[in-house]
């Protein structure tokens, strides 16, 4: 007779002293563990909802402007300067940390169309209604002295948007045509323009450095490279794209909001189709900017919401809304990829996470175990109300479509 | 220099994947040498061999030779297969030959092959379609998660050829069976520790006694019919507690955890912890005869004398559902480990299969001539054991719901229960005999058999361990069945040795991944298909949002226009050329269609033609 019988020494299976780690043996075995389907399906549902639960995304209210704030800057060297122009004319410079502001100045009469920080940091230009370009230094003047521009050029129309080459003295700015500019001269460089009136934006490709891509009031996206006296590309859309944004991490890749309520990513090499549409906005989108990582964007719209999207998803994965935040007219994702600031109709500009549920401050080791995969989620599960949920936009556009129909 | 460096890094991998080859190799000479028949063809005075200067040389011309030769034998298949699989691995990886710092070729180049059927064994369903170039996004997705449980299944098998222990196993000498051998013989043969899981409790005053073993098998539940309630560690013998109900005690079954358990009394179902102290009595169950824990779903099943079947959630102490199943007495349950369906046995023959979230019956067998008296599911929720009346045994597969084997019992079996390595216990007065693969081929003789002091009453397998328990009229029985235990457990779903704070922290993860009752149905991997609705359903659910169908006609009401142009005539008129206008777009749409189809059929007919024309040798023979 031969046997064998289960007999297992417990000292394999446990441990010798209590300052050992619990022994924890495994087997792979399906037939151990059966249910593996619906017991990950409750384990994502149990995330998602716990994500839902911890999501508090508002993290400050910035007030101090006297009028609605039009435009946004980033400090390219510090993460807690930020910079904000309003339709006064007045321009107020933040640190985030403290949440307040550190300067304030009467840039221009009229409007603040745009604002960018130079490369290095150490001054910014501003241009407004006044049809002026201004450039300032960063530094808060010292006691006594009266803050003035250090430089002034008066252009012959209204710029709206500005933006500066990554490394060298030259920037570019819009409005009836697309002028470049070099830092030392008070006229233009080049100037470009392809049969259109007026300009929205321009913007800087962030890699390609020499790149250029600029929104047109007749629904056209113009490409353009700076060495060449020509546009390169041009494609025309169907209605009118109000900002746009590069990829920073993947730099031929760009986004523009659109007035048809839908963001599109575009390839810039094949112009011919969008490469992906975004939609979920229930009004005109106004503003967008990139994560620095590439991944994603948030978009600001006039439907008084801010939603997030990853690059390549068709819907948002997140919808930012307050009851008091009016219409969203710039939006900034911080460098440090963790906030986003929104500045909007009502005076304010607000400060967000960007993880709606990520802890901020000093994390203990206890809290980090939300890893799971939430499949489960769909932007169907996030509350908005009245008009801005999906549903009530395709009623209201069906309704719309009903009323054009034609009489025979 | 870059090109020393590189080979230098590249020996570092081979060397850690031979110790996992390792015990691969053993199991091939293991093979070899059973494989007598080839052997023997083996001259037996051969060419003198040198010594092999490294031992790889040895080993590797010796895989080479039997593959060549035992090609007929299914064991050696593999060997010339993964011969030429590694060194087309090893070609990818910049060949065979490359030199290493030694001078040397990789003995073993690239990564270490894993046996077919060991992957086999953690293969999740079938790999679908990839889908088409045009959707480049979603291919792109399917590919990387086809390529994470590709990586997943090659680990765990790798896993598996480390895991510490063996199966017990039986085996007579020759002209000797397994069943003759007696539990004191098999005491005396194996260890201390293994040996003291045979032991007999004499406890003749409040029998019979059925049984329960905790999920983990470390703690015994006994209930006696007469109201003698204990539970106990029976590995280390030590009482938890022991007290008597003073009541007919029908069932006794372990909740979660070894920290409470559940008893059907005369009357209601009352649910106790482990010191014996009465926690509840819930009344809304009366009458219970028979008890299934579903532990996944912290379901209590309970089956009554009035033919009701309930659902009791632990977890929140609140009944489920309480199915009236319209079959009188219900004296026979079993649950189905797979996928938590309870199947019940009747006095008429059939087993029904039930969920929580139905009222009617899943499956209605007809299973035997006379009642069932008793069911038990395999672990893997393909096989079905009944016994009946009719004194048959009965194996079902329960996917198909097809009868595989049927044996006749002289006295038939009263209890049945199937271990985890798929052993069937089936008690037949005060005998208890254990098959063997009872799917398999027909079984002629029993594995093991032993004959109990009084009537059985309730057998159960401890899982993983190799023991069988009986409770009969005279106490309870702990036999040892060889071969029935699952050797490896898994630490975080069922450990036996869980300290408190290990089993705390279980508990608290197994009651975050409770399963809803919703989720119970026949296939529980229903919920990771994709659920393909219909346009039309899509269609109906757009509609139920909107309020209206965005697809409709728009039904035409004509203008009011004015200067007696909006006369009823002239509206009907207008409204007239409307319709026919439509009309019309309709059968301009049809014709067309009609016309398309015409055109292809012709250009097949005369494609076919042509390929007719061609002549063929053979068109003279025709008519």
């Amino acid at each position: 007779m031969k046997v064998k019988v289960l007999s297992r020494n417990p000292d394999d299976y446990v441990r010798e002293t209590k300052l050992d780690i619990q022994r924890v043996p495994r087997n792979y075995d399906p037939s151990l563990h059966p249910f593996e389907v619906p017991r990950e399906y409750t384990r994502a549902l149990n995330a998602t909802k716990l994500e839902r639960v911890f999501a508090k995304p508002f993290l400050a209210s910035l007030d101090g402007h006297r009028d609605g704030v039009n435009c946004m800057a980033k400090h390219p060297k510090s993460l807690s300067t930020m910079l904000s122009g309003s339709c006064d004319g007045e321009l107020k410079v933040w640190n985030l940390t403290k949440r307040e502001c550190v300067r304030t100045l009467q840039a221009h009469e009229g409007f603040v169309r745009g604002m960018v920080v130079r490369f290095c940091g150490t001054s910014f230009f501003t241009v407004g209604d006044d049809k002026t370009i201004k450039q300032w230094k960063m530094e808060t003047p010292g006691y006594g002295e009266e803050e003035e521009p250090l430089n002034t050029i008066l252009g012959k129309s209204v710029f709206t948007s500005i933006d500066h080459h990554q490394k060298e003295g030259v920037f570019v700015t819009c409005g009836q045509q697309v002028d470049i500019w070099d830092e030392q001269r008070s006229s233009p460089i080049r100037s470009f323009s392809w049969g259109v009136d007026s300009f929205s934006c321009v913007r800087f490709n962030p890699v390609e450095t020499e790149l250029l891509a600029s929104c047109a009031s007749d629904r056209s996206i113009v490409l353009y490279d700076m060495r060449e006296a020509t546009p390169l590309k041009k494609v025309i859309m169907n209605m009118r794209s109000n900002t746009l944004c590069w990829n920073p991490m993947e730099a031929y890749n760009f986004t523009c909001s659109n007035e048809d309520y839908n963001l599109y990513t575009y390839d810039m090499r094949y112009l011919d189709k969008p490469f992906t549409v975004h939609m979920d906005h229930v009004s005109a989108v106004l503003d967008v900017d990139y994560s620095p990582t590439g991944k994603e964007f948030v978009s600001a719209s006039f439907d008084k919401t801010i939603r997030i999207f990853p690059k390549d998803s068709g819907h948002s994965r997140e919808v930012y809304h307050t009851k008091r935040m009016q219409h969203v007219i710039s939006i900034k994702w911080s460098s440090d990829n963790k906030y986003i600031l929104s500045a909007s109709d009502e005076m304010n500009i607000r400060l967000w996470k960007a993880n709606a549920a990520e802890k901020l401050g000093l994390v203990r080791q206890t809290v980090l175990f939300l890893s799971f995969t939430s499949s489960v989620r769909t932007s169907s599960n996030l509350q908005v109300p009245g008009i801005k949920s999906n549903v009530m936009k395709e009623r209201w556009i069906s309704e719309q479509c009903r009323m054009l129909t034609i009489n025979r | 220099m870059p090109t020393a460096i590189k080979p230098h890094r590249r020996r570092s991998q081979p060397v850690g994947m031979t110790y996992q080859f390792l015990p691969e190799v053993k199991k091939y000479t293991t093979k070899m040498a059973a494989s007598g028949e080839t052997m023997l063809k083996k001259p037996h005075v051969g060419k003198k061999r040198k010594p092999p200067t490294r031992y790889w040389e040895g080993t590797e011309e010796n895989g080479k030779n039997d593959g060549k030769k035992q090609k007929e034998g299914d064991n050696n298949k593999q060997t010339p297969q993964q011969n030429k699989k590694r060194t087309k691995e090893g070609g990818k990886r910049g060949g065979a030959g490359e030199k290493i710092l030694s001078g040397k070729s990789d003995p073993f180049p690239g990564s270490a092959p894993v046996p077919e059927e060991k992957l086999k064994k953690f293969k999740r369903g079938e790999k679908g379609e990839l889908p088409p170039r045009p959707q480049y996004k979603l291919r792109d997705v399917v590919v990387r998660s086809e390529a994470a449980s590709d990586l997943a299944q090659k680990q765990n098998a790798r896993y598996d050829l480390m895991l510490p222990e063996d199966a017990g196993f039986l085996e007579g000498d020759e002209d000797e069976d397994t069943c003759t051998i007696s539990q004191d013989d098999i005491a005396d043969a194996v260890d201390i520790t293994a040996g003291a899981k045979y032991f007999n409790l004499t406890l003749s005053q409040f029998g019979p006694y059925r049984l329960d073993y905790s999920k983990t098998g470390r703690h015994l539940l006994l209930g006696g019919r007469r109201g003698h309630v204990t539970c106990l560690d029976w590995q280390s013998k030590q009482l938890m507690c022991e007290m008597n109900v003073m009541e007919t005690v029908n069932d006794v079954k372990w909740l979660h955890s070894e920290a409470l358990f559940a008893v059907a009394q005369k009357k209601w179902l009352y649910i106790y912890d482990n010191k014996g102290i009465e926690l509840h009595c819930i009344r809304k169950f009366n009458d219970v005869l028979r008890m299934q824990f579903l532990p996944y779903h912290f379901l209590l099943a309970t089956a009554s004398a009035t033919g009701f079947l309930q659902y009791l959630d632990v977890s929140v102490g609140k009944e489920v559902v309480a199915i009236c199943t319209k079959a009188g007495r219900l004296d026979v349950m079993a649950h189905n480990p797979h996928n938590a369906i309870i199947h019940l046995g009747h006095s008429n023959g059939t087993v029904t299969l039930w969920t929580p979230n139905q009222r009617e019956p899943l499956v209605k067998m007809l299973c035997h001539q006379g009642g069932v008296r008793s069911v038990a599911v395999d672990k893997t929720g393909t096989y079905m054991v009944t016994s009946g009346m009719d004194k048959k045994l009965k194996v079902y597969d329960i996917r198909s719901y097809r009868p595989l084997q049927s044996y006749f019992l002289p006295a038939g079996a009263s209890c049945l229960s199937l271990s985890q390595r798929g052993l069937l216990s089936a008690a037949t007065g005060d005998i208890v005999q254990v098959y063997r693969d009872v799917w398999g081929t027909p079984v002629t003789k029993p594995y093991m058999a032993h004959r109990a002091k009084g009537s059985v009453w309730g057998v159960h397998f401890c899982p993983f361990e190799d023991v069988l328990g009986v409770g009969h009229g005279e106490g309870f029985t702990s036999m040892v069945v060889p071969g029935a235990g699952e050797p490896n457990f898994d630490g975080l779903d069922a450990n036996p040795y869980r300290s408190a704070k290990q089993r705390q922290e279980w508990e608290v993860k197994a009651l975050l991944e409770k399963i809803q009752p919703e989720l119970i149905g026949l296939d529980p991997s229903q919920l990771s298909q994709v659920d393909h609705s219909t346009w039309e359903q899509r269609h109906e659910d757009r509609v139920q949002a909107l309020g209206f169908d965005p697809l409709a006609k728009e039904k035409f009401t004509p203008r009011l226009k004015t200067k007696g142009r909006s006369s009823s005539g002239k509206v009907e008129k207008r409204k007239k050329q409307v319709a026919h206008e439509d009309q019309r777009d309709v059968i301009r749409q049809t014709v067309e269609d009609r016309m398309k189809i015409d055109k292809e059929r012709k250009e097949k007919e005369k494609k076919e033609a042509a390929a007719a024309g061609q002549k063929s040798a053979l068109d003279r023979f025709r008519k």
